[in-house]
């Protein structure tokens, strides 16, 4: 049978996320490939294939892929653009693994970009609100994305007795770590007061559950073993990455109707499939993994995302939030690097933010970058990415681990 | 023409091009001067019935006569066992409440509208359905409230859609 070979990320980048008024789409994505390359040791011309995430719509440029490649040094090599919505930069990295297992290439750049404010915010609301099943849900009933998962939010706090004030401790939480980290787009500390007093968005959410709208981007180098293991002394590899499919109608998922689904269905299925992957138990998820990103576009998705990827039972994910069992030291410690909350969501780089600071926690590098609080402590040497697309129309869950997949 | 639009006219007659300072940041920005109007038409040929259904004051949904799966919103293929043999059944309206929320911060297009309440409602039938609820006091929503489904002329523009209403 044929067996994909093992790829390592060997070189991360990431941009100052916020307004970046101060470049153009292709100028934001050299920022974050010069600082992978250098990471590296590795020149532009060395890689083979640019696969660029992008979701676009809100930016004047129609072909990134091309652009990022003539700007940052990749031209001929081939390229082109990928689009998952907000779990776009995650298929990119997937289809660059892909690439390099398959040995197509031995070295791929997977690029994340996303120029948002190229368009004012009320386009951007309506671009992202139509991201569903368009005539059902907005041609006529003008849904946005926080009320989508304000649908969620709500049906959550009528099945778990869930408040309010949970909610903010998740923001509370995240802007907390994102003012350590020097790439992050809010870099101050709020309370749940402040939370609690920010103006309704979409009801039960508010201002401060949502995560900003962003400019930035992010670059991974994957690289096939025998480079990997001449770049660098401690590669991170990809050691399972799950990807699945939501209904694009929010109204026929079960989750509503259901006790036992809270959560997003293709994020279980994702994370089951990662997790098999990489050999890590669902029903006892947090004891393999050191350190988590998680996808907290809303305060309630990280909610979420806790029980589908198995850290805790159905219901339970309140207990993690009311214990502090997702801080630094907690059973698990999740977006301590700010989260899509605090640090931003540029949506098609969000996927390549987790993995850079997932790769710098493991090589235990990223007590440099945000200082020691908060570098979590490496055990198993294993992370875990989890980016959702949409309202979970898209999942993809990446295992990344210090210890070498196939032997 | 948008605001962005005036603010184009007016740099240009002042300075000879589109180039304005950021408000927060002072940074420079070259504002477009195409503006593009996007307004989509998609094909309604296969579930025409549900649209002449609404005039009716009916809201259809369709189940496959092979494998009974039952669709809304009405679909005219199956994907489960690939047929293409629907009946088109007209929903009763009686549903119960799973989940709600009000959109306050709307998007451009739904500018003119006050704030509305969309909810998702489990009908008897079996499908469930995405709609707004016409409610005086959001406050008054309860978990499983049972509402009913009717067809609704949505003012100020007229055109016939559907909604709830708490029964």
């Amino acid at each position: 049978m044929f067996r994909l070979r093992n790829v390592a990320i060997v070189g991360v980048g990431h941009s100052k996320f916020g307004n970046r008024f101060d470049v153009r789409i292709d100028e934001l994505a050299r920022e974050a490939v010069s600082e992978a390359l250098k990471d590296a040791n590795l020149s532009a011309k060395e890689m083979e294939f640019l696969v660029v995430g992008c979701a676009g719509g809100w930016s004047a440029e129609s072909l990134p892929a091309v652009l990022c490649s003539e700007y940052c040094g990749t031209l001929p090599k081939g390229s082109m653009r990928v689009e998952a919505a907000c779990a776009t930069s995650s298929a990119a990295v997937a289809v660059a693994y892909n690439f390099v297992a398959s040995g197509y290439v031995d070295l791929a750049l997977a690029l994340g970009v996303e120029k948002m404010y190229e368009s004012p915010t009320p386009v951007q609301i309506e671009l992202i609100g139509r991201a569903g099943n368009y005539f059902w849900e907005f041609e006529n009933f003008g849904m946005t994305f926080p009320g989508y998962y304000a649908l969620h939010a709500t049906g959550y706090m009528w099945k778990y007795g869930l408040k309010e004030e949970d909610l903010a401790e998740i923001a509370v939480k995240n802007h907390y770590y994102a003012t350590m980290n020097p790439k992050a787009q809010f870099r101050k500390k709020i309370t749940v007061d402040t939370v609690m007093q920010s103006r309704y968005i979409a009801w039960p959410l508010k201002l401060l559950d949502c995560c900003p709208l962003t400019d930035g981007s992010t670059a991974l180098i994957l690289a096939n073993e025998s480079i990997a293991k001449k770049i660098t002394d401690t590669p991170v590899w990809i050691s399972g990455i799950g990807a699945s499919t939501g209904t694009g109608n929010l109204s026929k998922r079960d989750m509503f109707l259901k006790l036992e689904y809270s959560g997003l269905e293709s994020a279980v299925d994702a994370a089951k499939q990662a997790y098999k992957r990489a050999g890590i138990d669902y029903n006892n998820a947090a004891k393999y993994i050191d350190v988590a990103c998680v996808h907290d576009c809303f305060t309630i998705a990280e909610l979420m995302a806790y029980e589908d990827l198995g850290f805790c039972k159905r219901g339970e994910g309140l207990k993690l939030v009311r214990e502090k069992q997702t801080y630094n030291g907690g059973l698990i410690p999740v977006n301590i690097d700010g989260g899509l909350k605090a640090k931003g969501h540029p949506i098609g780089a969000t996927g390549g933010s987790m993995m850079y600071s997932l790769t710098k926690q493991l090589r235990q590098e990223y007590g440099k970058l945000a200082g020691r609080e908060a570098q979590a402590t490496i055990r198993n040497g294993r992370a875990l990415a989890h980016n959702i697309g949409g309202t979970g129309h898209y999942a993809y869950v990446t295992i990344l681990s210090l210890e070498k997949p196939h032997k | 023409m948008s605001d962005l639009g005036e603010i184009v006219k007016k740099s240009i007659k002042e300075k000879g091009l589109p180039l304005i300072e950021e408000a927060k940041t002072k940074l420079p920005l070259y504002v477009s001067v195409r503006e593009l109007p996007l307004r989509f038409q998609f094909g309604t040929a296969k579930i025409q019935k549900f649209f002449e259904g609404l005039k009716e004051g009916k809201v259809y949904m369709t189940q496959c006569k092979k494998c009974g799966e039952k669709f809304f919103p009405p679909q005219a293929d199956c994907p489960k066992c690939r047929e293409s043999d629907m009946d088109w059944i007209p929903l009763r309206g009686e549903g119960e409440l799973l989940t709600c929320t009000m959109i306050i911060v709307k998007p451009s297009t739904y500018a003119h509208y006050d704030n509305y309440v969309v909810a998702i409602a489990q009908m008897k039938e079996g499908v469930k359905v995405l709609a707004w609820l016409k409610i005086d006091d959001p406050r008054k929503i309860k978990p499983k409230m049972k509402v009913r489904l009717t067809t609704v002329e949505r003012e100020p523009e007229g055109f016939i859609t559907y909604g709830f209403v708490p029964i």
